[in-house]
């Protein structure tokens, strides 16, 4: 085989193999995740987490501005404690409100940021103080039951 | 009678012992050697080059072409059972996964074993027949810098790259079959896939994989050849285990790697 020929398909080989390596990384995954250089890191204690997990995100009217990075149980106060990291591009007052949510009926959950109106922003290592706990489906089914069976005693 | 028929069977099993512990041993010192001579290789690029031309890009047509087609089957089988569930849009998510975690590695190091490993240990098995092996000792040359070592390095950089390209072209397949052909919303199929499919833990393990297959694919392949029998018996049989012992390397291998990375999420 001519040198220039052979020479031109294992470069015609490599570039693929690199192309579909790009394709992989930048069509298909989620390559422009949030690094760890250009965010800040968030604490706050919920009641509970429901199914919170690990690398959840964290968005703010919809729109994912971080990830959740660690979900620890708080020994002194018996409450679950959830680290996020939110992109440095996205800046929230102190007085943010945190809740666990899910998307749609029973997709995975996340942690929704209401902004306030307080003019200092959250730094790294603040809290957020206002949280709202993830809705646990038994426990709301329960309390609708339960509520039914009283109605049901005072109509008698 | 009893008892000699008994003996010769545990001397039997002994025999196989002794002989697979050896083999072992072998194809240990020869990987060894393989990665010490390999010096020469990398001062001389056109040595692999030519490899990978053998190796990488004759593979090109059966990767990509089965790749389409392993995604195109996901993409009909995938909708079919999603539908069941009203959730059609996460069939992006199932084709991408499925295939960059586990089918790109794995279905591309199967087919790379049985078209390049092969012709590797033929080849080389066919040298040592016929003698060019012990013809380059003649001259000062050593067989293991000049023959194994650049093939060995082609083999190695070319797996993951046929990895890639077999997912690359599966998802494509998925996207034809899902989105073109059965009509799923193209915007679900494409952001669901790039909000389940994370860079590091599923596209960079599954490089890992193939980078894994590939060492272990052509150290089977240079060793079979290298230590087959030279008659034309012992390169025929020789060229068979590889294509056996790859693939079930493969496999075990994919288990203990996925058993690893996919564990703890």
């Amino acid at each position: 085989m001519e040198r220039s020929t052979l020479d031109l398909w294992v470069g015609l080989f490599v570039c693929a193999g690199i192309g579909a390596l790009l394709v992989l990384a930048l069509k298909v995954g989620n390559m422009n995740g949030f690094s760890a250089a250009d965010t800040y890191q968030v604490k706050a204690q919920f009641d509970n987490i429901g199914g919170l997990k690990v690398r959840a995100p964290v968005k703010s009217a919809g729109v994912v501005v971080g990830r959740v990075t660690g979900v620890q149980f708080d020994n002194t106060r018996f409450r679950a404690e959830v680290t996020m990291s939110i992109d440095k591009r996205y800046q929230f007052p102190t007085d943010t409100s945190a809740s666990i949510l899910t998307s749609g009926l029973l997709g995975e959950q996340y942690v929704g940021l209401e902004a306030g109106g307080d003019e200092a922003m959250l730094k790294n290592g603040d809290s957020i103080t206002l949280t709202q706990s993830a809705v646990v489906l038994e426990k709301m089914i329960s309390q609708f039951l339960y509520n039914k069976a009283a109605e049901g005693n005072t109509s008698k | 009678m009893f008892n000699r028929g008994g003996i010769v069977n545990i001397r039997h099993v002994g025999h196989h012992a002794i002989d697979s512990v050896l083999r072992l041993g072998y194809a240990t010192r020869f990987i060894a050697l393989t990665l010490l001579h390999s010096g020469t290789s990398f001062r001389r690029p056109r040595l692999i080059v030519r490899e990978l031309y053998f190796s990488g890009v004759l593979s090109l047509i059966i990767i990509l072409v089965s790749g389409l087609f392993v995604g195109m089957v996901l993409g009909f089988q995938g909708f079919h059972t999603l539908q069941t569930y009203g959730s059609e849009s996460a069939l992006g998510v199932l084709v991408a996964l499925s295939l960059v975690r586990e089918l790109g590695p794995v279905v591309a190091a199967l087919l790379f074993a049985s078209r390049a490993g092969s012709a590797m240990t033929a080849e080389i098995g066919l040298m040592k027949a016929t003698e060019q092996l012990s013809a380059m000792e003649m001259m000062a040359v050593d067989p293991i810098a000049r023959v194994v070592a650049p093939r060995f390095w082609a083999g190695v950089i070319s797996m993951p790259l046929l990895a890639a390209l077999f997912s690359a072209m599966g998802v494509f397949g998925g996207y034809l079959v899902g989105v073109v052909l059965i009509g799923v919303d193209e915007g679900s199929f494409w952001s669901q896939m790039q909000n389940a499919v994370d860079f590091r833990e599923d596209i960079l393990n599954g490089v890992i994989k193939s980078c894994v297959f590939g060492v272990a694919i052509t150290w089977i392949a240079l060793f079979e050849g290298y230590d087959a029998p030279p008659t034309a018996e012992g390169v025929s049989g020789a060229t068979t285990r590889t294509v056996v012992t790859s693939s079930l390397v493969i496999l075990g291998l994919d288990f203990i790697l996925t058993s690893f990375m996919f564990r703890g999420v």
